[in-house]
Protein backbone atom coordinates (compact mmCIF):
# COMPACT_ATOMS: atom_id res chain seq x y z
CA UNK A 1 0.00 0.00 0.00
CA UNK A 2 1.58 3.33 -1.13
CA UNK A 3 0.26 6.68 0.07
CA UNK A 4 1.91 9.96 -1.15
CA UNK A 5 1.40 13.08 0.60
CA UNK A 6 1.35 15.95 -1.60
CA UNK A 7 0.01 19.40 -2.39
CA UNK A 8 0.25 22.25 -4.90
CA UNK A 9 1.28 24.95 -2.23
CA UNK A 10 4.64 24.58 -0.23
CA UNK A 11 4.15 24.91 3.89
CA UNK A 12 0.78 23.54 4.18
CA UNK A 13 1.81 20.33 6.28
CA UNK A 14 2.68 17.70 3.89
CA UNK A 15 5.73 16.72 6.54
CA UNK A 16 3.50 17.76 9.74
CA UNK A 17 1.12 15.39 8.05
CA UNK A 18 3.55 12.54 6.88
CA UNK A 19 5.51 11.94 10.09
CA UNK A 20 2.31 12.34 12.43
CA UNK A 21 0.67 9.70 10.23
CA UNK A 22 3.42 7.49 9.63
CA UNK A 23 4.38 7.42 13.43
CA UNK A 24 0.86 6.75 14.53
CA UNK A 25 0.61 4.36 12.12
CA UNK A 26 3.78 2.52 13.26
CA UNK A 27 2.16 1.40 16.60
CA UNK A 28 0.28 -1.00 15.50
CA UNK A 29 1.66 -1.64 11.89
CA UNK A 30 4.74 -1.84 9.72
CA UNK A 31 5.67 1.58 7.89
CA UNK A 32 8.20 2.95 5.71
CA UNK A 33 7.93 6.83 5.51
CA UNK A 34 10.16 7.88 2.74
CA UNK A 35 10.93 11.92 1.99
CA UNK A 36 10.78 12.41 -1.27
CA UNK A 37 11.36 16.08 -1.15
CA UNK A 38 14.99 15.86 -1.96
CA UNK A 39 15.54 19.29 -2.30
CA UNK A 40 14.42 20.72 0.73
CA UNK A 41 13.70 17.38 2.99
CA UNK A 42 12.26 17.65 6.82
CA UNK A 43 10.65 14.54 7.50
CA UNK A 44 13.77 13.85 9.33
CA UNK A 45 13.57 16.27 11.84
CA UNK A 46 10.50 15.04 13.24
CA UNK A 47 11.51 11.31 13.41
CA UNK A 48 13.71 10.55 15.86
CA UNK A 49 15.75 6.68 14.91
CA UNK A 50 18.75 4.81 14.27
CA UNK A 51 20.58 4.97 11.10
CA UNK A 52 21.40 1.37 9.64
CA UNK A 53 22.44 2.34 6.41
CA UNK A 54 23.47 4.78 3.99
CA UNK A 55 24.57 5.24 0.59
CA UNK A 56 25.94 7.62 -2.60
CA UNK A 57 23.28 8.33 -5.17
CA UNK A 58 24.52 8.52 -8.89
CA UNK A 59 22.87 9.80 -11.97
CA UNK A 60 25.28 8.46 -14.87
CA UNK A 61 26.51 11.31 -17.31
CA UNK A 62 28.99 10.88 -20.50
CA UNK A 63 32.29 11.06 -20.08
CA UNK A 64 35.10 12.17 -23.25
CA UNK A 65 37.76 9.99 -23.89
CA UNK A 66 39.67 12.23 -26.44
CA UNK A 67 41.84 9.37 -27.60
CA UNK A 68 39.49 7.94 -29.23
CA UNK A 69 37.16 10.76 -30.10
CA UNK A 70 37.42 12.16 -33.83
CA UNK A 71 35.72 14.86 -33.37
CA UNK A 72 32.53 14.35 -35.63
CA UNK A 73 29.98 16.07 -33.97
CA UNK A 74 27.11 13.16 -33.89
CA UNK A 75 27.10 13.79 -30.39
CA UNK A 76 26.30 16.92 -30.32
CA UNK A 77 23.81 16.96 -32.80
CA UNK A 78 21.89 14.30 -30.83
CA UNK A 79 22.26 16.10 -27.56
CA UNK A 80 18.41 17.67 -26.91
CA UNK A 81 19.89 19.59 -24.05
CA UNK A 82 22.44 21.33 -25.60
CA UNK A 83 24.83 19.60 -22.75
CA UNK A 84 27.91 18.84 -24.92
CA UNK A 85 29.95 21.61 -26.89
CA UNK A 86 32.64 21.66 -28.62
CA UNK A 87 35.29 24.18 -28.23
CA UNK A 88 38.23 24.03 -30.80
CA UNK A 89 39.38 20.67 -30.62
CA UNK A 90 37.80 19.48 -27.30
CA UNK A 91 34.27 17.66 -26.53
CA UNK A 92 32.52 19.40 -23.22
CA UNK A 93 30.05 17.93 -21.40
CA UNK A 94 27.73 20.02 -18.65
CA UNK A 95 26.64 17.76 -16.00
CA UNK A 96 23.63 19.70 -14.90
CA UNK A 97 22.07 20.13 -18.39
CA UNK A 98 22.48 15.87 -19.01
CA UNK A 99 19.26 14.46 -18.35
CA UNK A 100 21.12 10.98 -18.95
CA UNK A 101 19.66 9.90 -21.99
CA UNK A 102 22.44 7.98 -23.52
CA UNK A 103 22.17 8.90 -26.71
CA UNK A 104 25.18 10.65 -27.28
CA UNK A 105 27.18 7.94 -25.72
CA UNK A 106 25.16 4.93 -27.87
CA UNK A 107 25.35 6.85 -30.45
CA UNK A 108 29.04 7.56 -30.60
CA UNK A 109 30.93 5.53 -33.74
CA UNK A 110 34.00 5.30 -31.94
CA UNK A 111 32.65 4.69 -28.58
CA UNK A 112 34.48 8.14 -27.15
CA UNK A 113 31.58 9.00 -24.58
CA UNK A 114 31.15 6.17 -22.03
CA UNK A 115 28.67 6.90 -19.20
CA UNK A 116 30.20 7.79 -15.69
CA UNK A 117 28.67 7.74 -12.49
CA UNK A 118 28.79 11.54 -11.14
CA UNK A 119 27.28 12.25 -7.24
CA UNK A 120 24.09 13.71 -7.25
CA UNK A 121 23.09 12.90 -3.51
CA UNK A 122 22.51 10.58 -0.68
CA UNK A 123 20.37 8.17 0.71
CA UNK A 124 19.85 7.09 4.52
CA UNK A 125 17.81 4.27 5.76
CA UNK A 126 16.59 4.84 9.36
CA UNK A 127 14.59 2.26 11.79
CA UNK A 128 12.65 2.93 15.10
CA UNK A 129 10.83 -0.12 16.02
CA UNK A 130 8.22 -0.27 13.38
CA UNK A 131 8.84 2.37 11.43
CA UNK A 132 11.53 2.42 8.63
CA UNK A 133 12.78 5.79 7.62
CA UNK A 134 13.90 6.51 4.10
CA UNK A 135 15.70 9.58 3.38
CA UNK A 136 17.12 11.52 0.24
CA UNK A 137 19.23 14.72 0.11
CA UNK A 138 19.76 16.59 -3.42
CA UNK A 139 23.36 17.54 -3.24
CA UNK A 140 23.22 21.40 -3.46
CA UNK A 141 24.52 22.53 -7.00
CA UNK A 142 22.25 19.67 -8.47
CA UNK A 143 19.26 20.63 -10.21
CA UNK A 144 17.34 17.80 -11.24
CA UNK A 145 15.36 16.13 -8.53
CA UNK A 146 13.82 13.41 -10.09
CA UNK A 147 16.33 11.06 -10.80
CA UNK A 148 16.90 10.71 -7.15
CA UNK A 149 13.37 10.54 -6.23
CA UNK A 150 13.26 7.55 -8.75
CA UNK A 151 16.12 6.24 -7.21
CA UNK A 152 14.80 6.17 -3.72
CA UNK A 153 11.16 4.53 -4.81
CA UNK A 154 13.55 1.50 -6.46
CA UNK A 155 15.47 1.13 -3.02
CA UNK A 156 11.64 1.52 -1.12
CA UNK A 157 10.60 -1.64 -3.50
CA UNK A 158 13.88 -3.42 -3.84
CA UNK A 159 13.84 -3.49 0.67
CA UNK A 160 9.79 -3.52 1.77
CA UNK A 161 7.31 -6.39 0.53
CA UNK A 162 3.86 -5.02 -0.69
CA UNK A 163 2.06 -5.55 1.83
CA UNK A 164 3.51 -2.88 4.31
CA UNK A 165 2.03 0.48 4.43
CA UNK A 166 4.49 3.41 2.43
CA UNK A 167 4.09 6.94 3.11
CA UNK A 168 5.85 9.18 0.40
CA UNK A 169 6.52 12.55 2.05
CA UNK A 170 6.23 14.36 -1.82
CA UNK A 171 7.83 17.72 -3.22
CA UNK A 172 5.37 20.90 -3.59
CA UNK A 173 4.01 21.76 -6.99
CA UNK A 174 2.56 20.59 -9.89
CA UNK A 175 5.97 20.06 -11.93
CA UNK A 176 8.12 16.64 -12.49
CA UNK A 177 9.57 16.06 -9.37
CA UNK A 178 5.69 15.77 -7.71
CA UNK A 179 4.69 13.57 -10.48
CA UNK A 180 7.62 11.12 -10.82
CA UNK A 181 6.99 11.12 -6.34
CA UNK A 182 3.77 9.97 -6.76
CA UNK A 183 2.89 8.26 -9.87
CA UNK A 184 3.22 5.24 -8.80
CA UNK A 185 0.86 5.35 -5.20
CA UNK A 186 -2.11 3.62 -4.63
CA UNK A 187 -3.53 6.43 -3.30
CA UNK A 188 -2.69 10.20 -2.83
CA UNK A 189 -3.63 12.56 -0.16
CA UNK A 190 -3.43 16.14 -0.65
CA UNK A 191 -2.72 18.78 2.14
CA UNK A 192 -4.44 22.10 1.78
CA UNK A 193 -5.10 25.30 3.76
CA UNK A 194 -7.96 27.15 3.88
CA UNK A 195 -6.50 30.04 2.33
CA UNK A 196 -7.28 31.59 -1.06
CA UNK A 197 -3.60 30.58 -1.90
CA UNK A 198 -4.21 27.18 -0.71
CA UNK A 199 -7.51 26.57 -2.76
CA UNK A 200 -5.52 28.27 -5.78
CA UNK A 201 -2.85 25.34 -5.47
CA UNK A 202 -5.41 22.98 -4.36
CA UNK A 203 -6.85 23.21 -7.38
CA UNK A 204 -3.75 23.19 -9.61
CA UNK A 205 -2.76 20.02 -7.22
CA UNK A 206 -6.28 17.71 -8.19
CA UNK A 207 -5.42 18.91 -11.46
CA UNK A 208 -2.31 16.41 -11.67
CA UNK A 209 -3.60 13.71 -10.34
CA UNK A 210 -6.45 13.59 -12.05
CA UNK A 211 -3.92 13.83 -15.13
CA UNK A 212 -2.42 11.01 -12.93
CA UNK A 213 -5.31 9.12 -12.52
CA UNK A 214 -4.64 8.37 -9.34
CA UNK A 215 -7.15 8.09 -6.68
CA UNK A 216 -7.08 11.00 -4.29
CA UNK A 217 -8.97 12.65 -0.96
CA UNK A 218 -7.95 16.03 0.86
CA UNK A 219 -6.62 16.68 4.44
CA UNK A 220 -7.91 20.45 5.09
CA UNK A 221 -4.61 22.31 8.09
CA UNK A 222 -4.90 24.73 9.83
CA UNK A 223 -8.73 24.28 9.86
CA UNK A 224 -10.86 27.60 11.44
CA UNK A 225 -8.15 29.98 9.92
CA UNK A 226 -9.08 31.96 5.84
CA UNK A 227 -12.29 31.00 5.12
CA UNK A 228 -14.63 28.09 3.94
CA UNK A 229 -14.38 28.17 0.43
CA UNK A 230 -11.89 25.16 0.25
CA UNK A 231 -14.51 22.66 1.17
CA UNK A 232 -17.52 24.52 -1.09
CA UNK A 233 -14.66 23.19 -3.37
CA UNK A 234 -14.28 19.88 -2.64
CA UNK A 235 -18.19 19.59 -2.54
CA UNK A 236 -18.49 20.75 -5.93
CA UNK A 237 -16.48 18.86 -7.46
CA UNK A 238 -16.96 15.14 -4.92
CA UNK A 239 -13.75 14.81 -3.37
CA UNK A 240 -13.95 13.60 0.02
CA UNK A 241 -12.44 15.81 3.24
CA UNK A 242 -11.23 12.91 5.09
CA UNK A 243 -9.59 15.08 8.00
CA UNK A 244 -9.35 18.73 9.28
CA UNK A 245 -6.25 19.54 11.62
CA UNK A 246 -6.98 22.15 13.57
CA UNK A 247 -5.41 26.08 13.24
CA UNK A 248 -3.30 26.30 17.05
CA UNK A 249 -0.61 28.34 18.00
CA UNK A 250 0.08 25.65 20.07
CA UNK A 251 0.55 23.35 16.87
CA UNK A 252 2.89 25.83 15.16
CA UNK A 253 5.10 25.63 18.19
CA UNK A 254 5.37 22.03 18.65
CA UNK A 255 6.41 21.98 15.13
CA UNK A 256 8.55 24.32 15.42
CA UNK A 257 10.56 22.45 18.25
CA UNK A 258 10.56 19.49 15.49
CA UNK A 259 7.84 17.38 17.75
CA UNK A 260 5.10 15.69 16.60
CA UNK A 261 1.34 16.31 17.50
CA UNK A 262 -0.40 13.80 17.86
CA UNK A 263 0.77 12.25 21.18
CA UNK A 264 0.09 16.00 23.09
CA UNK A 265 -2.90 17.29 21.05
CA UNK A 266 -5.92 14.68 20.98
CA UNK A 267 -7.67 16.35 18.10
CA UNK A 268 -5.05 15.33 15.75
CA UNK A 269 -4.86 11.91 17.22
CA UNK A 270 -8.77 12.13 16.30
CA UNK A 271 -7.97 13.36 13.19
CA UNK A 272 -5.07 10.63 12.45
CA UNK A 273 -7.79 7.91 13.67
CA UNK A 274 -10.36 9.50 10.66
CA UNK A 275 -7.79 8.81 7.77
CA UNK A 276 -7.27 5.51 9.38
CA UNK A 277 -10.82 4.51 8.97
CA UNK A 278 -10.77 5.64 5.92
CA UNK A 279 -7.77 4.19 4.43
CA UNK A 280 -9.54 1.28 5.83
CA UNK A 281 -12.91 1.93 3.86
CA UNK A 282 -11.41 2.12 0.56
CA UNK A 283 -9.93 -0.99 -0.77
CA UNK A 284 -6.54 0.25 -1.62
CA UNK A 285 -5.50 -1.27 -5.05
CA UNK A 286 -8.80 -1.16 -6.44
CA UNK A 287 -11.10 2.14 -5.44
CA UNK A 288 -14.51 1.34 -7.00
CA UNK A 289 -15.85 3.76 -5.88
CA UNK A 290 -13.94 6.39 -5.73
CA UNK A 291 -12.92 5.89 -9.39
CA UNK A 292 -16.11 7.10 -10.46
CA UNK A 293 -15.79 10.30 -8.52
CA UNK A 294 -13.16 11.11 -10.91
CA UNK A 295 -13.14 13.33 -13.75
CA UNK A 296 -11.22 12.82 -16.75
CA UNK A 297 -7.31 13.24 -17.56
CA UNK A 298 -6.65 17.35 -18.34
CA UNK A 299 -3.26 17.17 -19.93
CA UNK B 1 17.74 49.23 -12.21
CA UNK B 2 18.40 46.53 -9.53
CA UNK B 3 17.30 42.75 -9.31
CA UNK B 4 16.13 41.72 -5.79
CA UNK B 5 14.45 37.92 -5.34
CA UNK B 6 12.52 36.85 -2.59
CA UNK B 7 13.25 32.80 -1.54
CA UNK B 8 12.63 30.80 1.39
CA UNK B 9 13.87 27.16 0.71
CA UNK B 10 10.68 26.15 2.75
CA UNK B 11 7.34 26.24 1.24
CA UNK B 12 4.59 28.39 3.29
CA UNK B 13 7.05 30.71 5.15
CA UNK B 14 5.65 34.18 3.85
CA UNK B 15 7.26 34.89 0.93
CA UNK B 16 4.93 35.56 -1.45
CA UNK B 17 2.81 37.59 1.24
CA UNK B 18 5.56 39.36 2.15
CA UNK B 19 6.89 40.04 -2.12
CA UNK B 20 3.84 41.40 -2.78
CA UNK B 21 3.71 43.45 -0.03
CA UNK B 22 6.69 45.03 -0.92
CA UNK B 23 5.14 44.80 -4.43
CA UNK B 24 2.25 47.40 -3.46
CA UNK B 25 4.87 49.63 -1.43
CA UNK B 26 7.59 50.10 -3.99
CA UNK B 27 4.50 51.21 -6.25
CA UNK B 28 5.14 52.90 -9.81
CA UNK B 29 9.00 52.05 -9.42
CA UNK B 30 8.93 48.32 -9.48
CA UNK B 31 8.07 45.71 -12.27
CA UNK B 32 7.24 42.28 -10.68
CA UNK B 33 7.88 38.93 -11.54
CA UNK B 34 6.26 35.84 -10.06
CA UNK B 35 8.68 32.59 -10.67
CA UNK B 36 6.88 30.43 -8.42
CA UNK B 37 5.12 29.34 -11.83
CA UNK B 38 4.90 26.07 -10.37
CA UNK B 39 2.13 27.22 -8.23
CA UNK B 40 2.13 31.23 -8.66
CA UNK B 41 -0.52 32.62 -5.80
CA UNK B 42 1.10 36.19 -6.19
CA UNK B 43 -1.58 37.59 -8.32
CA UNK B 44 -4.30 36.41 -5.98
CA UNK B 45 -3.04 39.46 -4.02
CA UNK B 46 -2.08 42.09 -7.17
CA UNK B 47 -5.05 42.71 -9.46
CA UNK B 48 -3.86 41.78 -12.77
CA UNK B 49 -5.57 41.82 -15.92
CA UNK B 50 -4.49 39.56 -17.70
CA UNK B 51 -3.80 42.17 -20.32
CA UNK B 52 -1.32 40.05 -22.53
CA UNK B 53 -0.58 35.91 -22.40
CA UNK B 54 1.50 33.98 -24.70
CA UNK B 55 2.18 30.15 -25.17
CA UNK B 56 5.63 28.98 -23.69
CA UNK B 57 6.98 26.35 -25.51
CA UNK B 58 9.80 24.54 -24.13
CA UNK B 59 12.03 20.86 -25.11
CA UNK B 60 10.08 18.23 -27.17
CA UNK B 61 8.04 15.22 -26.70
CA UNK B 62 8.12 12.41 -29.24
CA UNK B 63 5.28 11.28 -30.84
CA UNK B 64 4.60 7.57 -32.61
CA UNK B 65 3.10 7.41 -35.95
CA UNK B 66 1.01 4.30 -35.57
CA UNK B 67 0.27 3.75 -39.16
CA UNK B 68 4.24 3.50 -39.65
CA UNK B 69 4.85 1.95 -35.93
CA UNK B 70 5.68 -2.16 -36.94
CA UNK B 71 5.86 -2.41 -33.20
CA UNK B 72 9.54 -3.57 -33.31
CA UNK B 73 10.06 -2.08 -29.89
CA UNK B 74 13.91 -0.73 -30.25
CA UNK B 75 12.61 2.56 -28.81
CA UNK B 76 10.82 1.11 -25.84
CA UNK B 77 14.45 -0.88 -25.40
CA UNK B 78 16.50 2.33 -25.13
CA UNK B 79 14.21 5.13 -23.17
CA UNK B 80 16.10 5.48 -19.95
CA UNK B 81 12.75 7.04 -18.64
CA UNK B 82 10.42 4.44 -19.60
CA UNK B 83 8.17 6.32 -21.32
CA UNK B 84 7.04 4.23 -23.74
CA UNK B 85 5.19 0.99 -22.90
CA UNK B 86 3.27 -1.71 -24.66
CA UNK B 87 -0.13 -1.20 -23.99
CA UNK B 88 -3.44 -2.72 -26.31
CA UNK B 89 -0.78 -4.41 -29.05
CA UNK B 90 0.73 -0.58 -29.79
CA UNK B 91 3.95 1.49 -28.10
CA UNK B 92 2.92 4.68 -26.58
CA UNK B 93 4.20 7.75 -25.15
CA UNK B 94 3.86 8.61 -21.94
CA UNK B 95 3.94 12.22 -22.47
CA UNK B 96 4.47 12.70 -18.15
CA UNK B 97 7.51 10.81 -18.73
CA UNK B 98 9.32 11.50 -21.78
CA UNK B 99 12.04 13.85 -21.21
CA UNK B 100 11.92 14.38 -24.90
CA UNK B 101 15.68 13.83 -25.10
CA UNK B 102 14.92 12.88 -28.77
CA UNK B 103 16.70 9.38 -29.25
CA UNK B 104 13.77 7.20 -29.94
CA UNK B 105 13.00 9.25 -32.83
CA UNK B 106 16.91 8.94 -34.04
CA UNK B 107 16.95 5.16 -33.88
CA UNK B 108 12.96 4.24 -34.96
CA UNK B 109 13.69 2.05 -38.20
CA UNK B 110 10.58 3.19 -39.68
CA UNK B 111 11.13 7.33 -38.74
CA UNK B 112 7.69 6.92 -37.04
CA UNK B 113 8.31 8.96 -34.44
CA UNK B 114 8.45 12.76 -34.33
CA UNK B 115 9.01 15.67 -31.95
CA UNK B 116 6.82 17.54 -31.21
CA UNK B 117 7.75 21.31 -29.23
CA UNK B 118 6.07 20.96 -26.29
CA UNK B 119 4.19 23.84 -24.88
CA UNK B 120 4.86 23.77 -21.41
CA UNK B 121 2.71 26.43 -20.43
CA UNK B 122 2.07 30.20 -20.95
CA UNK B 123 3.44 33.57 -19.63
CA UNK B 124 1.24 36.45 -18.66
CA UNK B 125 1.92 40.42 -18.61
CA UNK B 126 -0.72 42.76 -16.58
CA UNK B 127 -1.42 45.94 -15.50
CA UNK B 128 -1.63 45.62 -11.73
CA UNK B 129 -3.38 47.34 -8.78
CA UNK B 130 0.26 49.57 -8.35
CA UNK B 131 -0.07 51.32 -11.45
CA UNK B 132 2.69 49.60 -12.89
CA UNK B 133 3.35 46.07 -14.63
CA UNK B 134 3.86 42.17 -13.10
CA UNK B 135 5.12 39.32 -14.91
CA UNK B 136 4.03 35.90 -14.72
CA UNK B 137 3.21 32.60 -15.90
CA UNK B 138 0.62 29.20 -15.76
CA UNK B 139 2.77 25.99 -15.99
CA UNK B 140 1.00 22.95 -17.33
CA UNK B 141 0.68 20.38 -14.60
CA UNK B 142 3.45 17.80 -14.94
CA UNK B 143 5.65 19.62 -17.35
CA UNK B 144 9.36 20.03 -16.90
CA UNK B 145 10.73 22.03 -14.03
CA UNK B 146 10.35 25.17 -14.52
CA UNK B 147 13.69 26.54 -15.34
CA UNK B 148 13.17 27.86 -18.51
CA UNK B 149 9.72 29.39 -18.01
CA UNK B 150 11.18 31.17 -14.86
CA UNK B 151 13.94 32.78 -16.89
CA UNK B 152 11.30 33.68 -19.24
CA UNK B 153 9.50 35.49 -16.88
CA UNK B 154 12.19 37.14 -16.03
CA UNK B 155 13.62 38.54 -19.11
CA UNK B 156 10.25 39.82 -19.64
CA UNK B 157 10.21 41.66 -16.71
CA UNK B 158 13.79 42.95 -17.42
CA UNK B 159 12.11 44.28 -20.82
CA UNK B 160 9.58 45.96 -19.25
CA UNK B 161 11.52 47.72 -16.36
CA UNK B 162 14.34 48.92 -19.36
CA UNK B 163 11.32 50.36 -21.43
CA UNK B 164 9.69 51.96 -19.05
CA UNK B 165 12.65 53.13 -16.74
CA UNK B 166 11.93 50.92 -13.45
CA UNK B 167 14.25 51.20 -10.97
CA UNK B 168 13.40 47.63 -9.84
CA UNK B 169 12.68 43.81 -10.38
CA UNK B 170 10.78 42.54 -7.72
CA UNK B 171 10.97 38.53 -8.38
CA UNK B 172 9.09 36.19 -5.96
CA UNK B 173 10.78 32.78 -6.44
CA UNK B 174 10.19 29.41 -5.51
CA UNK B 175 10.65 27.03 -3.09
CA UNK B 176 13.19 24.33 -2.72
CA UNK B 177 16.91 24.05 -4.43
CA UNK B 178 16.28 22.92 -7.91
CA UNK B 179 16.26 24.00 -11.57
CA UNK B 180 13.72 27.00 -10.79
CA UNK B 181 15.36 28.12 -8.06
CA UNK B 182 18.59 28.56 -9.99
CA UNK B 183 16.93 30.08 -12.55
CA UNK B 184 15.12 32.67 -10.57
CA UNK B 185 18.69 33.62 -8.80
CA UNK B 186 20.76 33.56 -12.15
CA UNK B 187 21.36 38.05 -12.64
CA UNK B 188 19.80 38.69 -9.08
CA UNK B 189 21.44 41.99 -7.16
CA UNK B 190 19.72 41.01 -4.17
CA UNK B 191 18.81 38.11 -2.55
CA UNK B 192 15.73 38.26 0.21
CA UNK B 193 15.49 34.89 2.46
CA UNK B 194 12.28 34.65 4.45
CA UNK B 195 12.52 31.88 6.67
CA UNK B 196 10.39 30.98 10.11
CA UNK B 197 11.73 29.94 13.95
CA UNK B 198 11.01 26.60 13.03
CA UNK B 199 13.37 23.30 12.56
CA UNK B 200 12.44 22.89 9.18
CA UNK B 201 13.09 26.94 8.15
CA UNK B 202 16.40 26.57 9.58
CA UNK B 203 17.46 23.43 7.94
CA UNK B 204 15.69 24.66 4.54
CA UNK B 205 17.59 28.10 4.91
CA UNK B 206 20.92 26.88 5.41
CA UNK B 207 20.27 24.66 2.73
CA UNK B 208 18.78 27.56 0.36
CA UNK B 209 22.01 29.97 1.03
CA UNK B 210 24.35 27.35 0.30
CA UNK B 211 22.90 28.11 -3.27
CA UNK B 212 22.73 31.37 -3.09
CA UNK B 213 26.56 31.60 -1.72
CA UNK B 214 27.50 29.80 -4.70
CA UNK B 215 25.92 32.83 -7.33
CA UNK B 216 27.75 35.44 -4.46
CA UNK B 217 24.83 37.64 -4.34
CA UNK B 218 23.98 39.89 -1.40
CA UNK B 219 21.26 38.58 0.98
CA UNK B 220 19.18 39.21 3.75
CA UNK B 221 16.66 38.11 5.71
CA UNK B 222 13.45 38.44 7.25
CA UNK B 223 11.94 36.12 10.19
CA UNK B 224 8.17 35.61 9.81
CA UNK B 225 6.35 34.07 13.11
CA UNK B 226 9.69 35.07 14.89
CA UNK B 227 8.17 34.84 18.05
CA UNK B 228 6.70 31.59 17.79
CA UNK B 229 10.10 29.60 19.07
CA UNK B 230 12.38 31.62 20.44
CA UNK B 231 15.63 29.76 20.58
CA UNK B 232 14.84 29.01 17.14
CA UNK B 233 14.96 32.74 15.86
CA UNK B 234 18.03 32.97 17.82
CA UNK B 235 19.49 29.86 16.35
CA UNK B 236 18.71 32.05 12.62
CA UNK B 237 20.38 35.38 14.06
CA UNK B 238 23.17 33.50 14.73
CA UNK B 239 23.36 31.69 11.44
CA UNK B 240 22.56 35.35 9.90
CA UNK B 241 25.60 36.84 11.84
CA UNK B 242 28.08 33.74 11.13
CA UNK B 243 27.20 34.02 7.24
CA UNK B 244 27.17 37.91 7.36
CA UNK B 245 23.69 38.08 6.21
CA UNK B 246 21.97 41.03 6.75
CA UNK B 247 19.09 40.80 8.96
CA UNK B 248 16.25 43.06 7.84
CA UNK B 249 13.24 42.40 9.97
CA UNK B 250 11.61 40.07 12.32
CA UNK B 251 7.79 39.98 11.74
CA UNK B 252 5.41 38.29 14.53
CA UNK B 253 3.49 35.55 14.54
CA UNK B 254 -0.12 37.17 13.12
CA UNK B 255 -3.09 35.62 11.85
CA UNK B 256 -4.27 39.00 9.81
CA UNK B 257 -1.65 38.02 7.42
CA UNK B 258 -4.58 35.13 6.55
CA UNK B 259 -6.90 37.86 7.08
CA UNK B 260 -5.71 39.85 4.33
CA UNK B 261 -5.16 37.48 1.98
CA UNK B 262 -8.32 36.20 2.42
CA UNK B 263 -9.68 39.76 1.13
CA UNK B 264 -7.32 39.57 -1.32
CA UNK B 265 -5.01 42.27 -0.33
CA UNK B 266 -1.82 42.52 1.07
CA UNK B 267 -1.29 43.30 4.98
CA UNK B 268 -0.30 46.77 4.38
CA UNK B 269 -3.44 47.62 2.70
CA UNK B 270 -5.73 45.92 4.97
CA UNK B 271 -5.37 48.96 7.86
CA UNK B 272 -2.84 49.76 10.57
CA UNK B 273 -1.04 46.93 11.97
CA UNK B 274 2.35 46.41 13.84
CA UNK B 275 3.09 44.16 10.30
CA UNK B 276 2.96 47.10 8.39
CA UNK B 277 5.15 49.70 10.03
CA UNK B 278 7.78 46.68 9.69
CA UNK B 279 7.28 46.09 6.55
CA UNK B 280 7.91 49.63 5.65
CA UNK B 281 10.83 50.29 7.25
CA UNK B 282 11.90 47.07 6.45
CA UNK B 283 11.52 48.07 2.48
CA UNK B 284 13.05 51.23 2.75
CA UNK B 285 16.10 49.65 4.35
CA UNK B 286 16.15 46.99 1.56
CA UNK B 287 16.03 50.78 -0.86
CA UNK B 288 19.44 52.00 0.56
CA UNK B 289 21.02 48.47 -0.04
Amino acid sequence: MKIAIASGKGGTGKTTLSTNLASFLAEKFKVVLSDLDVEEPNSGLFIQSDLIHWEDKYKMIPEWVQSKCDLCGICREVCNFNAITQILDEIMVFPELCHGCYACSELCPMDALPMKKKKMGELRHYVKGNLSFIESKLDIGEEQAVPLIAQTLDYIDKHFSEDIIKIYDSPPGTSCPVIEATKNADFIILVTEPTPFGLHDLKLAVETVRALKNDFAIVINRFGIGDNNVEKYCKSENIPIIAKIPNQRKIAELYSEGKLLYSEIPEVKRELEKILKFLNSVNIGSFQNLTELKGEGTL
Amino acid sequence: MKEIVVISGKGGTGKTSVTASFAVLGGKNIVTADCDVDAADMHLLLDPDFEKAEDFYSGQIAVIDQDKCTNCGKCAEICRYNAIPFENDQYIVKHLDCEGCGYCARICPENAIENIDNNVGQWVESNIKTGTKMVHAKMKVGAENSGKLVAKVKREAKRIAEEENKQFILVDGSPGVGCPVVSSLSGANYVILVTEPTVSGLHDLKRVYELVEKFKIKAGCIINKADLNKDKADDILKFLKENNIDHIANLPYDEMFTAAMTAGKTIVEFGDSEIKGILEKSWNKILKI
